[in-house]
């Protein structure tokens, strides 16, 4: 069997869990964007004057601010799966062990669980922007591209965090990791508000961190205004977070599952 | 490299060494040949290597040093085909809780690549042969102990495995579910399995194995049948005595050459002897005030005694 054949079964066995619950995992991925688009975009962006719009780039808030939701949302959820599940599965149900008495590799499940990541994020996203079209913030088929790129936003999550999670003893490390991490990344990464508010120096350091690059891909693609000079830079910067915590990932799990 | 040893044996080790990263050595340099067909046991107290000999030999732990086969390979280069050959059951139940009883063996036989009708024929058969072909519907959580490790054995047989590795496979188990554990796997003995069984259970030990090897602190330090363990390390019989509090200290050697052995415990004497009776009767005529006695037959908790000064379970 070879490793993409066993990577597939690692996903199947997340889809047999899965199943059950879709409609109910889909149904709060349709709920979620129309409350916070509600309360946020329509309560909020009311209280807007067209000058101060000026700072969204001239579009209605709602319309700016969507597109960073569905970016925060790839990143949340990939953070989500890829901590207390992953720790489920390597400490308490020991889900890895039975898999690693079988031909499954280390390298496999990896594969199998950013697969899943990418599958679970895709169709979160695929709900979202059919939100986001209810909500007339779609302009062109090209914010069908926000769909790959969320996926991208999260298996670049999913992969350091599988790495980070495979160094735990315990869960104590995730309340951190949502609290110092995945929150400031949330709320400064340009999703709610302009990164051009914020002193230079936080800029600089908004464009170092991997939200922020996610945001500005998905907000370029639903709002038809990629820029062909930065693009190719955000994605660049998610590909290579990919990459590197793929490579930790299949590391730090081979030193926890066999020693 | 095939030396006489290794085309008959399926698990063949020398100077088998794990040492882990901390610098502890669980395993110190074994040798062991495991043959076809028979139900091989490690026998030993908890952190004598057992399980660190289980994990090498199942691939999910590198060897430190020496020679190991595993079904004619090597787990350093072979790891992916020796575990399609085996069958594992651990010590901690590691059963997939979020699926069914039956989803457990259909999902466990995808990791093996088997087809999905080979795969559905074989998950009736199993559930039959451990009887949880009434339970095939149900999540795993509420099972009983006895239930879950079953379903772990018929998990471990999805693959017609050619050995079959069992860690501890009755520790915390009641006696009534031990012996019905104990009569499925002697079923699966008379069909031919080579079973691989690590215990620190001697009656388990002396039920199940044809060849036993006793493990102490990361050694080998004994090797046989129960039976020829038992005729060499110990003596046909066992004297057990009983004083009252008082009567032990004030012995002063008055047992001395009623028995090749006396072996000093908490809270008894062991006198080993040919016959047991016979020594009974002599310490009565020596007019000793014992509380109670037992004759019995030479266990392997006799040999383990013999051999380390410590008993199994303690």
């Amino acid at each position: 069997m070879t490793v993409v054949a066993a990577s597939g079964r690692v996903w199947q066995r997340n889809w047999l869990v899965y199943r059950r619950l879709w409609h109910r995992s889909l149904a709060f991925g349709f709920l979620q964007p129309v409350l916070f688009l509600t309360a946020m975009g329509i309560g909020i962006g009311a209280l807007l004057t067209p000058a101060s719009l000026e700072a969204f780039g001239g579009v209605e808030y709602i319309h700016w601010l969507g597109p960073g939701l569905l970016a925060a949302m790839a990143m949340q959820t990939a953070t989500f799966e890829s901590t207390y599940p992953i720790m489920n599965k390597i400490m308490w149900g020991r889900n890895y062990e039975a898999m690693l008495s079988t031909p499954v590799g280390i390298r496999s499940i990896v594969f199998g669980e950013l697969g899943w990541t990418a599958f679970r994020i895709g169709s979160l996203a695929a709900v979202f922007l059919l939100v986001l079209t209810l909500f007339g913030i779609v302009r062109s088929p090209m914010a069908l591209l926000a769909v790959p790129v969320a996926i991208l936003v999260g298996v670049a999550f999913s992969a350091c965090l599988i790495a980070f999670t495979a160094t735990q003893k315990n869960d104590v490390g995730f309340s951190a990791i949502f609290r110092f991490v995945v929150n400031p990344l949330f709320l400064f990464s340009g999703t709610f508000f302009p990164l051009a508010q914020l002193p230079d120096a936080a800029q600089a350091v908004a464009w170092a961190t991997p939200l922020f690059h996610g945001v500005e891909l998905i907000r370029g693609s639903i709002l038809d205004q990629l820029d062909p000079a930065t693009a190719p830079i955000h994605a660049a910067y998610l590909l290579v977070m990919f990459g590197i915590g793929t490579w930790f990932a299949e590391r730090n799990l081979t030193r926890r599952m066999a020693g | 490299m095939t030396t006489p040893e290794t085309s008959t044996s399926l698990v063949h080790a020398r100077g088998l060494t794990k040492r882990y990263a901390n610098g502890f050595t669980a395993v110190d340099g074994v040798d062991f040949d495991v043959r076809p067909g028979k139900a091989f046991g490690f026998l030993g107290p908890n952190g004598a290597g057992k399980t660190s000999t289980m994990r090498m030999i199942a691939c999910s732990s590198p060897v430190t040093e020496g020679t190991l086969s595993v079904i004619g390979m090597d787990p350093r280069t072979q790891a992916r085909q020796i575990k399609s050959k085996l069958g594992v059951v651990p010590q901690i139940d590691n059963l997939d809780t979020e699926l069914t009883v039956r989803e457990n063996l259909e999902m466990y036989a995808r990791y093996f690549d088997i087809p999905r009708d080979v795969a559905n024929r074989r998950t009736d058969e199993l559930l039959e042969f451990v009887q949880l072909d009434e339970r095939a519907k149900d999540q795993v959580e509420p099972l009983s102990g006895g239930m879950k490790r079953r379903l772990t054995i018929a998990r471990a047989l999805i693959n017609e495995p050619e050995l079959v590795i069992l860690d501890e496979p009755t520790t915390g188990l009641d006696p009534q579910a031990r012996h019905l554990l104990w009569e499925r796997l002697y079923q699966l003995k008379r069909r031919g399995a080579t079973l691989i069984i690590t215990t620190h259970y001697m009656d388990e030990a002396e039920q199940l194995c044809d060849h036993l090897v006793v493990m102490d602190k990361a050694k080998i330090v004994a090797e046989g049948s129960p039976r020829q363990l038992i005729d060499q390390h110990s003596t046909k019989e066992v004297l057990e005595l009983r004083f009252d509090d008082g009567v032990r200290d004030s012995l002063n050697g008055q047992l001395d050459g009623l028995a090749d052995r006396i072996e000093e415990l908490p809270d008894r004497l062991l006198l080993y002897t040919a016959d047991g009776e016979r020594t009974l009767e002599q310490v009565n005529l020596r007019k000793i005030p014992i509380e109670s006695a037992l004759v019995r037959r030479s266990s392997m908790e006799d040999v383990f005694l013999r051999l380390t000064g410590r008993s199994l379970v303690e």
